[in-house]
């Protein structure tokens, strides 16, 4: 049945940036649930600002294409959620508009970008929400909120829509508190999109299966290794203590190419950041540019004021490794270690079934615990490599660690989504 | 190394603008990250590997699309129908 929802939650954690007091939904699969949506996925007569100044007031005209099927399967658009300033960062306190705080712990971040997705499900003020994962966006933050969270193959999920900040990385895909729910929500935004070309015709039509037996689960020794907090790595090995007791074998491997993938990552994200985010120029949308100014004096007066800092430094280092000399030392060089972590996956993925680690190296980090950029990148290590390859990674908690949720990593083969999320829903199975 | 000047540079390539306290943090922040970019100079190869790519073209059909008035909403500057935007000589 067709109606509206009442949407109006004490978001004491800073989740939302916009709520939708009054939520139209339809009938269907997500009849009458409330969804919130990560503020960088256009939403028609919603306000969309990526977190960022630069967007402040921005009215898309069109819909995401995810929000349309949203919309098309009966969901509430319930509100857009806080995030890194275009889902730069792994915190949510790059943010334009202020952080978001962990509701397991509000004096530790939620992770990020899509932070005010997951602290929206974790604190329950929505079943699910839509988030992008970029490095580890969607991952992260459900790690350190203690939720489930997917980043579909890419491909799956359209992209239209999706205010584009590093598009051979990037995909939309589903948070919730539980697997069951993050399978739903996958099968309602996966799909053929002609507005996409990147999109595969690869519909999800799927219930989460817990039989793992004989399952192969490859154990690479980079991501117990260096950088990894032992806790962290003990929680972990535990859990996948439980996937052996549930039938499935392990097998130790290893991804030499990591030792490049941090580095070939943020050449790649930087390098497409740079151009996407050149749109930006408040003439179109956004703050006003004075127009009694010349082009550059105009574009830098507002992308100054509007950018916050790591935005800006993306851009300059982007723009940096395109330029004349220096495109065969970075750009060049990262794509071929790229080539080199998908040939590390296929190679691994001969001979296993999924390949399982941490989510992240540590726990959720103390609000402004983090403030060199370097440190911060570091922390996306062990996410990375799925954005690299293109494979889907869910992760899944596994438990805690000082009092703080771990996530279980699971990754698959190429547009095996099914079956990352099989393996999630035995583990949350057999620990409920 | 990069330059407090080559930061000044790419700041005006990238139309980002910068000020003159942000200038240092900025260069010391990159040399930290560049230095770690660094180890991309030991992997071997040009790139060009095969892969299973392929280019995803369409007619250029004429559709419905969104209205004047749309396109035109989130313009801060609107002057007949254009948007208004800085002078470029």
């Amino acid at each position: 049945m067709a109606g509206a929802i009442d949407f109006s939650p004490d978001d004491k954690y800073n989740a939302f940036l916009t709520t939708c007091k009054s939520a139209p939904h339809g009938s269907g699969k997500l009849a009458g649930i409330a969804v919130a949506v990560k503020d960088n996925i256009s939403t028609r007569g919603i306000e969309t600002t990526c977190a960022s100044k630069i967007l402040k007031g921005y009215i898309p005209p069109y819909d995401a294409h995810v929000v349309g099927l949203l919309k098309d399967a009966g969901a509430a658009i319930a509100g857009k959620t806080n995030m890194d300033e275009f889902g730069m960062g792994t915190t949510t306190e790059n943010s334009g508009f202020g952080p978001t705080l962990n509701p397991r712990d509000t004096s530790r971040v939620p992770g990020g970008s899509s932070g005010g997705s997951a602290a929206a499900v974790a604190a329950g003020m929505v079943r699910m929400a839509l988030g992008s994962d970029t490095g580890g966006s969607i991952r992260c933050p459900a790690a350190f909120c203690g939720i489930v969270g997917l980043k579909p193959s890419y491909g799956r999920v359209s992209r239209y829509g999706l205010i584009a900040y590093s598009n051979s990385l990037e995909q939309i895909g589903p948070l919730g508190k539980n697997v069951t729910d993050v399978s739903t929500l996958m099968g309602v935004i996966a799909g053929h999109d002609r507005h996409d070309s990147t999109s595969q015709d690869k519909p999800y039509n799927h219930t989460p299966n817990g039989d793992i037996k004989g399952l192969k689960v490859g154990i690479p020794q980079e991501y117990f290794g260096k950088g990894v907090d032992p806790q962290v790595a003990s929680v972990v090995k535990k859990a996948i203590g439980r996937l052996e007791e549930l039938g499935a074998t392990t097998v130790p491997c290893s991804i030499p190419s990591m030792e490049y993938a941090l580095a070939a990552y943020y050449v790649t994200c930087t390098c497409e950041a740079s151009s996407n985010l050149a749109r930006f120029d408040g003439v179109r949308y956004g703050p006003a540019t004075d127009t009694k100014k010349s082009w550059h004096d105009a574009f830098q007066e507002v992308r100054r004021a509007a950018f916050g800092t790591e935005v800006r430094r993306r851009i300059m280092l982007g723009t940096f490794a395109l330029s004349s000399g220096y495109y065969g030392k970075y750009y060049a060089k990262a794509q071929v270690s790229r080539e080199n972590v998908r040939a590390d996956f296929n190679r691994i993925f001969r001979d296993v079934d999924v390949i399982a680690g941490p989510t992240m190296p540590t726990i959720a980090f103390r609000l402004k615990e983090k403030t060199d950029p370097l440190s911060m990148y570091l922390a996306d290590i062990l996410t990375v490599p799925a954005n690299l390859a293109g494979i889907p990674s869910i992760s899944v908690p596994c438990g805690k660690s000082e009092g703080m949720p771990v996530g279980l990593q699971i990754m698959g083969r190429m547009f095996a989504d099914e079956r990352v999320v099989n393996v999630a829903y035995a583990y949350e199975q057999a620990v409920s | 190394m990069v330059t407090e000047k080559d930061v000044q540079h790419i700041a005006e390539l990238a139309d980002v603008g910068i000020s003159p306290e942000e200038l240092g943090t900025f260069t010391h922040q990159f040399n930290a990250i560049l230095e770690y970019f660094d180890i991309l100079d030991r992997v071997e190869g040009s790139g060009n590997a095969e892969r299973d790519l392929y280019n995803v073209l369409r007619e250029d059909e004429v559709e419905p699309s969104l209205s004047q008035d749309d396109v035109l909403k989130n313009a801060p500057f609107r002057e007949d129908g254009f948007i208004k935007a800085p002078r470029v000589m």
